[in-house]
């Protein structure tokens, strides 16, 4: 028999639940990731999309089941700065008085000493992050400033200069320009051939067609798993949004 | 006449310091207000401003009964602003009781125990200043202790400034980067207690979530960088002080509510003429000119 190195997988959640004061917001829920790999969440609104990221992230603690980040547990993730989480735009307040290199360079607080003095390294990685997402120009200005697709890109600068191996993206397409889409997706072929793992919920079918090897659908518990091309059918979508056809949702043949 | 004795500014600012208990009144209350401050910039931006109000309300039944044992009045408050939030956190979880129900309902019972407690043990406690802050009458062991948790607030919040930061804008990804975020929580508790503490011996119990919310709004519509928010709000703390004690002075007004109303008016200004989120926008207003 074949046995399991769990050291081989990024991402490892087993039958992982989660209940908010014993409402069950995620259930039996698997998910495995190698390095190199990019996968969609898909679901509806209160599907569990979020909860599953405040799972493997630990903002929220399982009440059964057991989550694995490269063979060890959350806890040691989050000290090796292993995962980045990329918020929505509508998950941050974007009148928070706070420059775009002071929301990069937060990205570095956790190999920080304890009063946070970014040392010679630390300002080069935020430096090379902000470049990468083309934001040199904007440095000093207060995120309130930007436009949506700006904000975003911030916050990918972030989990960039955090060198995390997994990022988690809520929502990376919504609410973004055209340049800043292009922008991400180029990122994402860059972030695949240097290994990161990438999980990221959407709305948006073509996005999941487009970037996505594997696709996880969840109703607040899995729905279907597995790679795109064969888990990703009208039936299975069907099914995880709740009986409503998929050319409903997205137009025939989108 | 008295009327023209502070027609010149001079003599306006001097003549009050030649009294000891303006004197320490100036010192301590501007002492009071950096610390208030400070936190200020931290509570606006974490939406916390009902919160400042519950535990600020909620240290009176401490404050009187650490009088009642001879104990410092600032233990019993720590403990019971303490003790108020974790009640809260409590009801809020075990019931389906929304959250600014719960606050308004835990802090209005601690302070109707606290009134209570002050009828029944009739000590030498002053309902008044308690109240309304008598920041002219205050004890030298007030001021001891007054310095020692001013101090104490300001190392904390000096300390984990950046963290707390973190915290108040994207708890998230402090969670996710290993920050012990619980700590952080409590520590900004901690230190909304310990401030609403020394804060009401200058504006008193009721007026005490001034001190803790409005200096940060006003800073809030100045500036977009945190640093800055957090000198401006330090800033316009200490000058309302100032002007509200003496004023107080000068018009034979209650102090606590004239330093209250300073920053109220400081507010308004800033609400009014900030350059970039006032009414008026004063760039704008002059952006034909060249200044």
């Amino acid at each position: 028999m074949e046995t399991i190195n769990y050291q081989n997988f990024r991402i490892d959640a087993e039958n992982i639940c989660v209940d908010y004061n014993g409402k069950v917001a995620l259930y039996d829920a698997n998910l495995r990731l190698k390095p190199g790999q990019i996968c969609g969440l898909v679901g509806m609104n209160g599907a569990g999309k979020t909860t599953f990221f405040n799972a493997l992230t630990g903002f929220v603690n399982i009440s059964k089941g057991k989550i694995r980040i490269n063979g060890e547990s959350v806890r040691s993730a989050q000290k090796d700065q292993t995962i980045a989480y990329v918020p929505q735009n509508e998950g941050i307040d974007s009148q928070f008085p706070i420059s775009v290199w002071d929301v990069v360079m937060m990205g570095r607080y956790g190999s920080m000493n304890i009063f946070r003095c970014p040392r010679e390294s630390d300002v080069q990685a935020v430096k090379d992050a902000i470049e990468r997402v083309d934001l040199t120009d904007h440095l000093s200005t207060p995120i309130g400033n930007l436009s949506g697709g700006q904000r975003k890109r911030t916050f990918l600068a972030r989990a960039i200069a955090q060198r995390a191996s997994i990022l988690l993206l809520d929502e990376p397409f919504s609410g973004v320009d055209i340049r800043t889409e292009k922008l991400i997706s180029e990122l994402f072929i860059q972030f695949k051939n240097e290994g990161k793992t990438i999980l990221l919920s959407t709305h948006d079918m073509i996005h999941v067609r487009e970037f996505c090897d594997l696709v996880l659908l969840i109703n607040k518990t899995v729905v279907a798993y597995g790679e795109t091309s064969e888990v990703f059918t009208p039936e299975n979508i069907t099914t995880t949004f709740g009986g409503i056809s998929p050319d409903f949702l997205f137009g025939p043949e989108s | 006449m008295e009327l023209c004795s502070f027609l010149t500014l001079d003599s306006f600012i001097t003549d009050p310091l030649t009294h000891g208990f303006m004197r320490k009144a100036l010192l301590m209350s501007s002492l009071v207000a950096a610390v208030c401050g400070f936190l200020s910039s931290y509570l606006t931006l974490k939406g916390w401003a009902l919160m400042g109000d519950a535990v600020s309300h909620s240290v009176m039944p401490g404050v009187v009964v650490a009088y009642a044992l001879g104990l410092p009045f600032s233990l019993g408050a720590f403990i019971f602003g303490v003790g108020s939030v974790a009640l809260i956190g409590f009801i809020k979880q075990k019931s389906r009781i929304k959250e600014d129900t719960v606050i308004g309902l835990v802090f209005t019972g601690f302070f109707a125990l606290g009134i209570v407690l002050v009828s029944k043990i009739k000590s030498n406690i002053d309902l008044h200043s308690i109240l309304f802050g008598s920041p002219l009458g205050i004890s030298l062991s007030d001021v001891k202790q007054t310095i020692f948790i001013s101090l104490l607030v300001v190392i904390l919040l000096s300390i984990f400034r950046k963290d707390l930061m973190l915290y108040c804008f994207d708890p998230r990804h402090a969670k996710t980067v290993g920050i012990n975020v619980f700590f952080l929580h409590y520590l900004l508790l901690t230190c909304l207690s310990l401030a609403a503490v020394v804060g009401l011996q200058s504006v008193g119990i009721i007026l005490v979530v001034a001190m803790l919310i409005t200096p940060g709004a006003t800073a809030y519509l100045l500036t977009d960088k945190f640093d800055n928010m957090t000198v401006i709000s330090v800033l316009s703390a200490i000058i309302s002080s100032l002007i509200g004690i003496y004023v107080s002075f000068w018009f034979d007004l209650e102090t606590g509510g004239s330093i209250v109303l300073a920053q109220t008016f400081i507010f308004l200004f800033a609400f009014l003429f900030a350059p970039r989120y006032g009414i008026f926008k004063l760039k704008k207003l002059f952006a034909g000119y060249k200044l």
